[in-house]
């Protein structure tokens, strides 16, 4: 039993209390720039302009980020240990793509605006019924080539579909309204978003966090994991809604916010060591990181101000910084393979 | 052979898409005895295995120390029967350590820590196999060799009272072999009930206290080896004329050339 612990608790303290000194910046930053101590007596008092700048809007997109992060840090850990494959994330298998589709129909027939409880639940929907025939087409015991395909496919189709409701959008504005929502942006969110969303995180964790060790046995494969006494239907099954909870949640509240998921485990893979249940705590707390600092960096960049948009949207960002990192991976693990066939 | 089989299997069914695999197998597997299932590829060995891991659903009677096998919870049923699946996968370049440590899932839950008993297990298991030289060693480095001494490890931690492998011996060196067959003869020495199954007649022959032949489908002997592997059998079985050396020692086939 030779774990290094104590260095996974220094570098969950480490995150943990990057993720304080990120919020306390995000907090600060904005239009109107708050010193730390300016920003700290806002959060936690008085009535000024300064404390409802930071209770009132810096506040509930600080938590969000925060739990935004988390959860597709968590998610993308999970799926990377259930699937035994540190290139899954919840995007190849399409659940971000279909919980957009649910949310984009919502908008565009005016059934709820971008605000509203309905926009999360069809978010939610949209993710359950992708993941769903994702295991439905794939099967128990799928290899990961089928499985990546039709995962594949499903985000494919849940694209397509994004467009086609684009395209028959009722008016221009509800295109609008979709199009933006789509990047991606914690701007103007307000507490009651994060009340809608959170009990679908926590039990998203929940489910997670009840598989985290099965992950383990798994990477013994699945005969050896279920003859080990894990149950591996249904670990599959909790895993899958869990990451379709939180992601659909996560799209429903956010828009699309790309490849959290995918970096996070990676990038603390390299000091926990590839032990697919250790990964995971860390895994969420460096998608907090994340999450914060991006959202910090869209405030940050200037945008033009005659634009529609006031701020570079947060899934921009996130997808700018993790495309050419998921490019670096692959080469790196074709140079991998390459070495292994020589 | 009085006491109580730990595992009892009678009249096996086992159908995969719609195909008879196992055609109504009898199995008795006792502690203190190493078995060896042996017979031409595809007759239905590792099928067979699985479903007396209940991994495969089958029709039939398996009884686990009296108790039928369905009957038992996911995780009693592990405590029960530790599984050496085929290929020695290691999907992650976990330490060889936490790999051998996983034999002790059945013993835990998401929220229980790592007890004494759980500690004794893994050290047990990495000292019989040989591999706590390289105990923290990424699994994903070692050599064929190394990576079936650690599965074995891994299965013998569970301390389970039947321990069923699957070609454990397969794509090793001849030293290699003899290792891990002299490791599985040990565990059933020690008090496990033992069911390997192989594809080396001379390896089986030497190793086993109880040969069993599958073909088709069916269990068409079961006995000590000298009473199983007759030249007449091996040459219906397996289409290979063979020579049978004999000495103090047990039964030495040869085999000589396919028929």
């Amino acid at each position: 039993m030779t774990r290094a612990e104590p260095n996974d608790l220094r570098l969950n303290l480490t995150l943990a209390v990057l993720i304080v000194v990120l919020a306390v910046v995000s907090l600060m930053v904005g239009p109107a720039a708050l010193s730390p101590r300016e920003a700290l007596a806002g959060l936690f008092g008085g009535d000024g302009a300064a404390a409802i700048v930071v209770r009132d809007i810096r506040l509930p997109r600080t938590l969000l980020a925060i739990l935004i992060g988390g959860t597709f840090g968590f998610a993308g850990a999970a799926l990377q240990g259930l699937l035994r494959n540190p290139l899954a994330e919840p995007a190849l298998f399409g659940a971000p793509q279909a919980a957009s589709v649910g949310a984009s129909f919502v908008i565009a027939y005016g059934l709820a605006g971008a605000t509203s409880f309905a926009v999360p639940i069809a978010g939610i929907l949209g993710a359950l019924v992708s993941i769903g025939g994702l295991v439905a087409i794939a099967g128990r015991r799928a290899s990961l080539s089928v499985t990546l395909l039709a995962g594949l496919a499903l985000a494919s189709l849940a694209g397509a579909a994004t467009a086609l409701i684009l395209n028959l959008a009722p008016t221009p504005y509800a295109a609008l309204e979709i199009a933006f929502w789509l990047l991606g942006s914690l701007e103007d969110r307000s507490m009651d978003h994060l009340w809608i969303a959170a009990p679908f995180f926590v039990a998203s964790w929940v489910l997670l966090a009840l598989n985290v060790r099965a992950f383990r046995a798994l990477t013994l494969g699945e005969d050896a994991a279920a003859s080990l006494g894990v149950d591996v239907g249904r670990t599959r099954l909790m895993v899958v809604i869990g990451v379709a909870l939180g992601v659909g949640a996560a799209v429903a509240v956010a828009g699309s916010i790309g490849f959290i998921g995918l970096v996070a485990p990676h990038l603390v893979r390299r000091s926990v060591g590839s032990d697919p249940a250790r990964v995971c705590l860390p895994a969420a707390l460096m998608g907090a990181v994340l999450l914060t600092a991006a959202d910090i960096a869209v405030r940050l960049v200037p945008a033009n101000p005659n634009a529609t948009a006031i701020e570079i949207k947060l899934g921009v960002v996130t997808a700018i910084i993790g495309v050419p990192f998921f490019l670096a991976m692959i080469f790196r693990e074709r140079r991998l393979l390459d070495g292994a066939s020589s | 052979m009085s006491a109580r089989p730990k595992l009892h299997a009678g009249n096996v069914v086992v159908r995969l898409g719609g195909a008879l695999i196992v055609d109504g197998a009898a199995l008795d597997l006792r502690a203190g005895e190493l078995t060896v299932l042996i017979g031409p590829n595809g007759a239905g060995k590792t099928t067979l295995m699985r479903a007396l891991a209940g991994l495969v659903p089958a029709e039939g009677r398996i009884e686990i120390e009296g108790k039928p096998l369905s009957s038992l919870t996911v995780r009693d049923r592990a405590r029960c029967i530790a599984y050496l699946p085929q290929g020695h996968v290691f999907h992650w370049p976990m330490p060889v350590a936490a790999v051998v440590a996983l034999g002790r899932y059945a013993y835990g839950d998401a929220f229980s820590t790592v007890t004494d008993a759980d500690r004794r297990a893994v050290a047990k298991a990495l000292a019989a196999t040989d591999t706590e030289g390289f105990a923290n060693r990424a699994v994903t480095t070692l050599s064929g060799g190394e990576r079936a001494r650690v599965a074995l490890a891994r299965a013998l931690a569970c301390e389970a009272p039947i321990l069923l492998a699957d070609e454990p011996t397969v794509s090793l060196d001849p030293r290699h072999q003899l290792v891990v067959m002299g490791l599985l003869a040990n565990a059933a020495h020690g008090g496990s009930a033992v069911l390997a199954i192989g594809h080396d007649l001379a390896l089986a022959a030497r190793f086993a206290d109880r040969i069993v032949i599958m073909d088709r489908g069916r269990l068409v002997a079961d006995g000590a080896p000298r009473e199983v592997l007759t030249a007449e059998r091996i040459a219906a079985v397996f289409g290979v004329e063979a020579f049978i050396a004999d000495d103090a020692s047990g039964p030495h086939p040869v085999l000589l050339r396919p028929i």
